[in-house]
């Protein structure tokens, strides 16, 4: 029954490495995703106030205020001179950031992306190859034209139709018709083009690409000698262009650009071990002797 | 970026400029025209106490509920898609719960932007709307009667609201007089109201009143 369920791109490490450790990574990232909702969700629905707010702004234990980035550049392209607590806010989380990778929230964090992911999946299951190539650079030019929208409308533009904001507050405080948008992602991403919303259009993604672009946590291909060029990595890679020069070059193996989710599918992928989750100081070496 | 690897010329690159300003201003100009046609809030729903001015707000606001989730009597709520506030701001409909006018304002205090306002030094000082007597047709208290609810739920009535003597068709009758420079648009009056959708409502300050004329002109109210 599970064998039927498991996505063809991890098959040959289940055969090699067992389920479990074909799965790790992807376990960790979704027991993540459901934790942070989660704690938002404890104070509405069982009255436990650890996590307030919402993915905009937030405040933890009543200690310390977390803002998105993205939302107060939009504001202030608007014309808002913000207060304080979301601008410290705002740079700590940016901070993060630049420690775990900016699409470490798309990968680890956004509800979003179990949608495209089982959209993905169920592209795969089906056989549905068809595929419309979009440029993954559009998500720049969408992410300037918010921009470009804040400026002229002098509104957090792109606040008006977002399905990431969209989705974590359907878990928070309702969603209403907006659950239309959502639907409309997962039926671009199953029907549209392979990975469409995440690694081709979503400006959230985009701009946290590029501020999380010097992260310290990378996944490195330090094993890279073992590879057996079998493709399993850049299949199940939301973002298969950034494994080339890590993997198949001269240089460092470490995974550096900013569009890496560090969501390690390719380290769960991979049968013969070649990918490990590695800090950018340590140059991507293997952590331990190889037993 | 893929591009950046390209060999560049001139010519490249001023097309892969063109392209790239094309792309920003179609995605950009698409957004503008989706949010101008979606943006303004319905009059029926209502800012939380301490909001700045409707176009500061949308600026301002990122959507966190922080506001909503302070509030005890679970007032507000941010608007879902398809309802009367931009999608993801919050906001109370007075006719359902009306803002009851905590003295210590949580839900300003909680704002982490300044959308609210969060010095407002009392609930005295909020501006949510004002209550106007849109249904005067409908209204008890010029059918003769002395319902007057509207000014015995007023929080601050005396101030905000009153009964004035007048005349309507010949009888004596007390009308429910709002003095809009204390109402606060807290909607307790509306709430209570006994007709059937309210003939008293709190609107927002630009359709509530009826502003100063370019000349001065009456006495003062």
């Amino acid at each position: 029954m599970i064998g039927r369920l498991i996505s063809d791109n991890r098959r040959q490490s289940v055969a090699a490495r067992g389920l479990l450790r074909s799965h790790k990574w992807w376990l960790l990232r979704r027991l993540c995703q459901i934790s942070v909702l989660g704690l938002f969700m404890l104070g509405p629905l069982a009255g436990i106030w650890i996590a307030r707010g919402n993915f905009g702004a937030s405040r933890i234990a009543g200690v310390v205020t977390l803002a998105d980035p993205y939302i107060l550049l939009q504001g202030i392209f608007g014309g808002t001179s913000p207060a304080l607590p979301v601008v410290t806010g705002a740079i700590i989380v940016a901070l993060g950031y630049l420690l775990v990778g900016g699409r470490a929230y798309c990968g680890w964090v956004c509800p979003v992306n179990v949608v495209t992911d089982t959209a993905f999946w169920l592209r795969e299951k089906t056989g549905l190859t068809r595929d419309r190539k979009l440029d993954r650079r559009t998500r720049l030019a969408i992410l300037g034209g918010t921009l470009l929208a804040s400026a002229v409308t002098g509104t957090v533009a792109w606040e008006f139709v977002n399905p990431v904001s969209l989705l974590q507050r359907a878990f928070i405080t309702g969603i209403g018709l907006g659950w239309a948008i959502i639907l409309a992602v997962f039926l671009l991403d199953l029907f549209v083009s392979r990975r469409a919303w995440c690694s081709h259009l979503c400006p959230v993604g985009a701009f946290y690409g590029v501020i999380g672009r010097a992260s310290v946590l990378r996944v490195s291909a330090a094993g890279r000698d073992a590879c057996t060029d079998c493709g399993a990595c850049f299949n199940i890679c939301p973002e298969p262009h950034v494994i080339v020069p890590a993997l198949k070059g001269k240089g460092s193996p470490l995974i550096l650009s900013g569009d890496c989710q560090n969501c390690g599918n390719c380290i769960d992928a991979c049968p013969v071990d070649v990918f490990h989750m590695s800090g950018r100081l340590g140059g991507g070496a293997i952590p331990k002797p190889q037993g | 970026m893929a591009s950046s690897k390209r060999k560049m010329n001139r010519r490249t690159a001023m097309t892969e400029i063109a392209r790239g300003t094309g792309a920003v201003c179609l995605g950009g100009f698409s957004l503008v025209a989706l949010i101008e046609s979606t943006d303004r809030a319905d009059a029926r729903a209502i800012r939380p106490p301490g909001a700045l001015p409707e176009d500061d707000f949308l600026a301002a606001c990122v959507r966190c509920g922080l506001c909503v989730e302070a509030c005890p009597y679970h007032t507000l709520s941010l608007a879902e898609w398809g309802e009367e506030a931009p999608v993801g701001t919050p906001f109370f409909t007075p006719r359902e719960t009306p803002c009851y006018m905590c003295r210590d304002v949580p839900c300003a205090r909680a704002c982490p932007t300044g959308a609210l306002d969060r010095e407002i030094p009392s609930i005295r000082d909020a501006d949510m709307g004002v209550a106007v007597l849109v249904g005067h047709e409908d209204c008890l208290n010029y059918k003769g009667m002395n319902c007057s609810i509207c000014v015995r739920v007023c929080p601050i009535r005396g101030d905000a609201i009153s009964l004035e003597p007048g005349e309507f068709n010949g009888r004596r009758i007390m009308v429910p007089t709002v003095h809009s420079s204390h109402c606060t648009g807290c909607g307790t009056c509306e709430k209570h109201c006994v007709t059937g959708h309210a003939s008293i409502r709190v609107l927002p300050r630009d359709l509530g009143l009826g502003g100063d004329g370019r000349n001065r002109a009456g006495r003062e109210t």
